[in-house]
């Protein structure tokens, strides 16, 4: 065990260290300062807004912002959708792969604008080389950046006094992608190349077996194919943009997605990597660090405390196992626990570690198959989510989601002790909560109105891939899933029918623009208000008290929400497992 | 309106061309360059043939190999182009079934072998093409590897403790042995025996 917690304490370290300078360099970039890269992305930054016709120092009204978002979101689905649609005809197929079907497309196209990367499909069987290249790494970087830019707008508003503007929305999204997502991945896709994530453009190569095998039907396997492509470019910012959809079918648990340990260690951290930099840069933004850290401080208590539930639940593995004859006790010589789902290099710490940072943020990658956790352990990814996705939380969406949970805070101790409440020196008005409060229930309507859906009709149940409670899990997680923009999933669920397709993909979108355009409401309003003095009744929101309300008001909502939900699902098959 | 569209069109398709074809194409000039093995897959040539990727597991079911941790892939196991795995749930019947099955098929080929399995030899890992086993499952079958090879038990014991990865960097992740470098290793040492002598084929 000794091993095992060095090893979660060094990855926190590196979390942690990371987010320092990173926050600040975030914070240059967004306050237009140079950031040390400006004369090799400047003149790109300068070329995109010539093409584009952008003046970068006009500045836009809430509205507006809004709207670049939305038809930015529009232009990149059509986008995609038609290189799905037309991969047949296009270069860049070595595998022949055919057209990708309406409804597939559909949810994939919506699942990549919307920063989810829900993956209705498995990679290496549908997507052709230039589909993942020009067609879902671009969303990997582009709805990234729309996080980003959303969140920038947020900690503007926060940041101004009386100014009708938040940014430009052009702006944030040309410098993020060139001076935040694009330096970061080059170097991380060429250091997981180096651990032995594939990067070619070639066909799958087909080697010999040494010793051959049959299929299902009895039929000699003398050879394997293996599935390659360009991987660890995209691979580098599908976990920086916290976006998660793999490459392959088994994601970031395919040896060639995720090689070796140290590859993992640095997906993980990249994962974390943004959303804690965040933190920093708002708190720098704002003129006072120690708010940024306050909401670390928040977000890494709940981590921890729902790590460490899984850890431990998959750790002692299922008296089902240990029945059935497999040894499951740990050693020094192997991992024990609960193995079925996981890969051999991970063993139990790394495979839970990943899982939460996953879906504590809207990662939604997976490096073990949550659909065969236990059932404590596979609770724990599923509520990470369903808290909204502020555990550290995606690029840009974690803060943003955090600061209006914070703002919530800050009005419930102002009703609890009578005065209006106020948040960095900004007065939460009744518009401020109005719009919070739909931020807040949004996703979680969406999430529990879906899975209602699709437990009473038949085609929803039809995708259940397990008996009993767990194929009940299996749907609320789905749903859990896509509206909260995470994209994981107990994947055993048949999610590829025109049901799933249309309904997690209207999920998504729901989960994605109507919490955006309630932000930046927010962001307007609060840009347009004086600052107030603080005074001796002022809450301090940079102490541990103001951590505890916060971290109390994300678990209760939290919990209010989906322990109903979940009492029917992983808490009844857990007494269920020891009651056997 | 007409501005706005060609706000949007000038920075979509600028931002696609620098990060979907721009980005990914001098990655692969780069890693092709600097590291050729791992950017093709980290293939494994012998005598001039490709028999595999030390990053891929392969199925292997006779008694004088080691064997690899079952695959959920389809339609044949260790499909390195349809990866995943079982999904099955803690509780699913399926589960406990083919997990006693396949300590029952390790007890089949070797009747001394311990009552409790090794965990990761008995479940599906979640690629379906783990190219692992941890050491603890290579020991255990260790005495049938050495009877179907002819080999000292205690020469097989070496093989494993040298084939044996610790975690890397002294911490990170768990130690492991490559199947198909062991059983490789294992054909340099003792030459498999005839197929039809292998009483599980």
């Amino acid at each position: 065990m000794g091993l095992e917690i060095v090893q979660i304490v060094i990855f926190l370290a590196a979390v942690l260290l990371a987010a320092k300078p990173l926050g600040s360099y975030m914070a240059r970039v967004y306050e237009g300062r140079p950031c040390g890269l400006d004369r090799v992305g400047g003149p790109l930054e300068r070329l995109i807004y010539r093409i584009g016709g952008i003046n970068p120092t006009s500045e836009m009204s809430w509205q507006r912002y809004a709207i670049s978002a939305l038809a930015f979101g529009l232009a990149g689905f059509v986008l995609l959708y038609g290189l799905m649609r037309l991969q047949g005809l296009l270069p860049g197929n070595p595998e022949h792969m055919t057209a990708v079907a309406p409804d597939l497309a559909f949810n994939t196209a919506t699942s990549f604008i919307t920063n989810t990367n829900w993956q209705a499909y498995g990679g290496e069987t549908t997507m052709s080389h230039l589909t993942q290249m020009a067609g879902l790494a671009v969303q990997n970087f582009l709805s990234a950046a729309a996080g980003l830019a959303v969140m920038a707008a947020l900690v503007r508003g926060f940041a101004r006094k009386t100014c009708a503007t938040i940014g430009n929305f052009w702006v944030d999204v040309t410098r993020t992608t060139l001076y935040i997502l694009m330096p970061l991945s080059i170097i991380l896709a060429l250091v997981l190349v180096s651990q032995g994530v594939a990067q070619t453009l070639g066909a799958f190569p087909r080697t010999a077996l040494v010793e051959p095998t049959k299929d299902a039907n009895g039929v000699a396997v003398d050879q394997q194919t293996i599935a390659v492509g360009p991987m660890a470019s995209q691979e580098a910012i599908k976990e920086l943009g916290t976006n998660g959809g793999g490459f392959f079918n088994a994601n970031s648990a395919h040896p060639l997605e995720n090689p070796t340990p140290l590859s993992n260690f640095l997906e993980m951290l990249a994962i974390l990597l943004l959303p804690a930099a965040a933190c920093h840069m708002f708190g720098k933004m704002v003129g006072d660090r120690r708010q940024g850290w306050a909401l670390l401080a928040a977000m890494l208590v709940m981590y921890v405390g729902l790590f460490t539930l899984c850890w431990l639940s998959e750790r002692g593995g299922t008296p089902q196992l240990a029945g059935a004859g497999a040894d499951i006790r740990p050693s020094a010589l192997q991992a024990g626990g609960n193995m079925e789902g996981k890969e051999v290099r991970f063993g139990i710490v790394s495979s839970a570690l990943f899982a939460t940072a996953a879906t504590g943020t809207s990662c939604g990658a997976v490096n073990s198959m949550h659909d065969s956790y236990t059932p404590l352990g596979g609770l724990a990814p599923m509520w990470l989510m369903q808290l909204g996705e502020v555990v550290f939380g995606g690029v840009g969406s974690g803060l943003y989601g955090m600061l209006i949970f914070a703002i919530v805070t800050v009005f419930i101790a102002g009703l609890m002790v009578g005065r209006t409440p106020e948040y960095l020196g900004k007065k939460i008005e009744i518009f401020e909560m109005k719009m919070a409060s739909l931020v807040v229930l949004v996703p979680v309507l969406v999430a529990l109105i879906g899975t209602a859906i699709a437990v009473v009709t038949a085609a929803g149940r039809a995708g259940a891939a397990n008996p009993g409670p767990h194929g009940f899990s299996e749907i609320l997680y789905a749903y859990s899933s896509t509206a909260n923009n995470n994209g994981s999933a107990f994947a055993g669920i048949n999610a590829n029918t025109v049901f799933y397709n249309v309904s997690t993909g209207l999920a998504m979108l729901m989960g994605r623009f109507l919490f955006k355009i309630p932000v930046l409401a927010i962001a307007g309003a609060l840009a347009a208000k004086k600052s107030i003095p603080v005074s001796p009744g002022t809450l301090t929101t940079h102490g541990p008290l103001f951590v505890s309300l916060l971290v109390a008001v994300v678990l209760i909502v939290g919990a209010l929400s989906f322990v109903p939900a979940l009492a029917l699902g992983p808490i009844v098959e857990h007494l269920m497992m020891i009651g056997r | 309106m007409l501005q706005m569209l060609r706000q949007t069109l000038g920075v979509l398709i600028l931002l696609a061309v620098i990060t979907g074809l721009a980005y990914p194409l001098v990655i692969t000039g780069i890693a092709q360059v600097a590291f050729p093995h791992q950017a093709n897959g980290s293939l494994v040539v012998r005598g001039g043939k490709t028999i595999g990727s030390e990053l891929i597991g392969q199925p292997f079911t006779a008694a004088g190999y080691f064997w690899s941790r079952p695959s959920a892939t389809t339609p044949m196991p260790y499909n390195a182009a349809n990866s995943g795995g079982s999904n099955l749930g803690p509780l699913n019947p399926d589960l406990q079934k083919q997990v006693a099955d396949r300590v029952a098929a390790l007890r089949a080929a070797d009747p001394n072998a311990p009552a409790a399995v090794p965990v990761d030899l008995v479940t599906a890992s979640a690629s379906g093409l783990d190219p692992d086993i941890s050491p603890a499952a290579a020991l255990v079958q260790a005495p049938r590897i050495a009877k179907a090879r002819g080999l000292d038990e205690g020469q097989v014991r070496q093989l494993i403790d040298h084939h044996t990865q610790g975690r890397q960097l002294g911490v990170l992740g768990e130690p492991r042995v490559n199947v198909l470098a062991l059983n490789l290793a294992l054909d340099d040492l003792a030459p498999p025996r005839p197929p039809e002598s292998r009483p599980h084929d």
